[in-house]
């Protein structure tokens, strides 16, 4: 026998399940008059610096099929790669969105700053991106993954640098569709499975 | 800033699978590739805080928060408490925790709940809150039934309730349900069955707790959850521009 670690373990994730939209964005859900206003409607305020960038997209399962109960969110730095909290970061981003994906469609739209580059320890530098949460229905644990920018310099960053095969990198990138316009899909399963990440 | 540690990683073996055929929906939506794992970078270790402003004076009070006049939600009345800590045993202060769950009836106030248990008028389903200093939450409100769930021809969800907490990095970011102390459904539920440990499975079984009851008025149940803790060191190297 040896001495008894006292590290506790992290609680058990289980589903959100389909009616995660009730808890976390009930004005959307139709339960307007619980709360003034949904947490998390956009992630900036007028005045925010830089550029203003719109991501559409959609979570499609292992069939093809666009998860229409998804709820997604995001958290990202400034556009000059602070995050809100460290010293002179952008007061007008609070960095947090909470996104759903249309009940009808099952498209989602988060528009935003597209954030500046970020410093990580022993001076790792992270390329622009926005990091995001994804839960719904058949997600036992909520997955992470990130969106970068097809016209940022990607070359150098240390996560996406670890993606052994290199088509897949691609699923991270957000292709430009329009001046100030992306499309970022996510697919859980199957050709073009997104990579999702354990950090 | 300074460097307040490492996110521990994820211990993923205590978490779900995310591929269990007998929860349907599963199958088509788990991952079939490995996760990339690395340390933990600023995107996990910073996150969204929110203040005391944010929260209303009911928003913890399921049993009024949907309420007219001085209508209150039917069914059992109950108090919900606990800790947030991290895996080191530290109290996680001011963060939001958040609540959702059926009425007594077993209904959700969702559009895509079709079940045929009423709805109660005074009965919204969703709460929130700040933890203290200490770390601590309760929510008053009422015991959810159970209910039937398209699945195999005759599943049914143990009684529950969701909880979707913050921390204070987004990398600590949890959602997970609460079951109740004796209900025989937990074990025929294939949702609670993705946990594989069931040593796990009942660190989301809440236990009655009647020294924290009220006479002639509510019974307490205690939960208590435990979010990613940072690994505290002498020897990292410090983040450059924090």
């Amino acid at each position: 026998m040896a001495q008894t670690l006292d590290v506790l373990t992290e609680t058990p994730s289980q589903t959100a399940g389909p009616y995660v939209h009730i808890g976390c964005i009930p004005s959307f859900a139709g339960l307007e008059g619980v709360y003034p206003e949904d947490l998390g409607t956009s992630p900036i305020s007028d005045g925010a610096k830089g550029e203003i960038v719109t991501i559409t997209g959609s979570v499609y399962d292992g069939t093809g099929w666009a998860l229409r109960d998804a709820m997604i969110e995001s958290w990202q730095a400034d556009a000059a790669g602070r995050f809100p909290g460290q010293e002179d970061a952008d007061p007008n981003v609070s960095g947090f969105c909470r996104f759903a994906a249309d009940k009808e469609s099952g498209e989602f739209t988060l528009r935003t700053v597209k954030p500046g580059p970020t410093k990580g320890r022993n001076g790792l530098v992270f390329a622009p991106h926005i990091a995001l949460w994804i839960v719904a229905r058949g997600i036992n644990t909520g997955l992470q993954t990130r969106i970068y920018f097809e016209d940022e310099d990607n070359s150098a960053d240390p996560l996406l640098a670890r993606i052994e095969q290199r088509p897949r990198v691609e699923t991270l990138i957000a292709k430009k569709t329009s001046a100030g316009a992306y499309r970022y899909d996510i697919r859980l399963q199957g050709t073009g499975e997104t990579v999702f990440l354990d950090l | 800033m300074s460097d307040n540690g490492v996110l521990m990683p994820r211990r993923r073996e205590a978490h779900p699978d995310a591929y269990y055929p007998d929860y349907k929906t599963s199958v088509t939506r788990a991952p079939s590739l490995p996760l990339l794992s690395m340390e933990a970078t600023p995107s996990e270790e910073t996150g969204p805080r929110f203040g005391h402003g944010l929260i209303g004076a009911l928003d913890n009070d399921l049993i009024r928060n949907y309420a007219t006049g001085e209508g209150l939600a039917i069914g059992e009345r109950i108090r919900v408490h606990g800790r947030v800590l991290d895996e080191t045993g530290r109290p996680v202060p001011e963060t939001l925790v958040e609540i959702w769950q059926a009425n007594a009836g077993g209904r959700y106030r969702h559009v895509k709940d079709s079940y045929f248990a009423p709805l109660d008028p005074n009965f919204g389903g969703c709460g929130r809150t700040l933890t203290d200093a200490e770390g601590r939450y309760e929510f008053m409100t009422i015991r959810p039934g159970a209910y039937p769930w398209p699945n195999r021809a005759n599943d049914w969800r143990p009684m529950h309730i969701h909880f979707s907490i913050f921390g204070h990095a987004f990398g600590q970011r949890l959602i997970s349900q609460m079951y109740f102390e004796g209900d025989p459904l937990i074990e025929r539920c294939p949702i609670a069955a993705t946990i594989r440990d069931r040593s796990q499975l009942d660190r989301l079984v809440a236990p009655l707790d009647m020294q924290n009851s009220r006479g002639m008025d509510y019974l307490a149940y205690r939960f208590d959850i435990v979010l990613r803790g940072r690994r505290q060191t002498m020897f990292e190297n410090k983040p450059e521009g924090m």
